[in-house]
């Protein structure tokens, strides 16, 4: 990546569908089709959420009903466009400081009636990596950062 | 969560507390399959599968050096990031529109 790039990733997938629904099934339908793989609960997931307001909460129920928040409402334009935060790090685990996070925007664009465009960004993907750079400084010893991924922060902020 | 469904996606793979460890201790410095084996209560073959998944998750790489490899961690991390969403942004949108296309209509 060049110095001063955006880090992002863009996708997108023609849905035959009208917009409204490609926009429901993705928000408030999330646990239709988010890979049930990916979690972070030490239990097998009981129920996907997505609060449809913005503040609202994206999070994973578990099935001895423990509950793990991984992204935030940012923007909710039903059905057009709607931002979620990622609060998940490189190390695969809940970040709680928000300036390590990442977002994901997602447009929706009814191309016919029964048919709609739907294309995701993930961006904003170097502030996980501004994370590493920034703790390399705020802490040292054991107790913090683990030392090693400072190393690896400094050998990735080379250029 | 099993190895396998690691394969190939970064962030995953370091879900692993073992083979963060593993991470960790060659984010440190280069060594070889022995050397971390010593310091972790993990055996040579285990390690040696753990260093696959690294590999594979574009996290470290391995080099020769006389009769052994020698693991250091990949300073492209981030671009081991960007292409690990990728492929997942690409998939989970695959299960997607098989969601959405499968709903039936209201009426």
């Amino acid at each position: 990546m060049a110095p001063g790039q955006e880090a992002a990733v863009r996708a997108q997938v023609i849905v035959e569908a009208p917009v409204a629904r490609a926009f429901a099934v993705f928000t408030e339908g999330i646990g239709t089709w988010f890979p049930p793989e990916y979690n972070i609960l030490a239990v097998p997931i009981a129920e996907r959420v997505f609060e449809p307001h913005v503040g609202g909460r994206v999070y994973d129920r578990g099935v001895d009903g423990s509950q793990c928040q991984w992204g935030r409402v940012l923007v909710y334009e039903p059905p057009q466009r709607v931002v979620i935060s990622w609060d998940i790090s490189p190390r695969w685990q809940i970040e709680t400081d928000l300036a390590k996070t990442s977002e994901v925007e997602v447009r929706f664009i009814a191309e016919t009636p029964n048919r709609t465009r739907v294309e995701l960004e993930h961006r904003r993907l170097e502030r996980h990596g501004e994370g590493w750079e920034h703790m390399r400084d705020a802490v040292s010893g054991e107790g913090g950062w683990p030392g090693a991924l400072l190393k690896f922060a400094e050998r990735l902020s080379r250029p | 969560m099993q190895a396998a469904s690691h394969r190939g996606e970064g962030w995953t793979a370091l879900a692993d507390p073992t083979r963060r460890a593993i991470f960790e201790s060659l984010a440190d410095r280069p060594q070889a399959v022995g050397e971390i084996a010593d310091k972790l209560p993990v055996s040579r073959p285990a390690v040696s599968q753990h260093l696959k998944v690294l590999k594979d998750a574009g996290l470290v790489v391995g080099r020769r050096a006389g009769n052994r490899c020698i693991y250091e961690v990949d300073v492209h991390g981030i671009d081991a990031l960007r292409s690990y969403l990728d492929r997942f942004w690409n998939r989970a949108l695959t299960t997607y529109k098989y969601a959405v296309e499968q709903m039936e209509d209201p009426e």
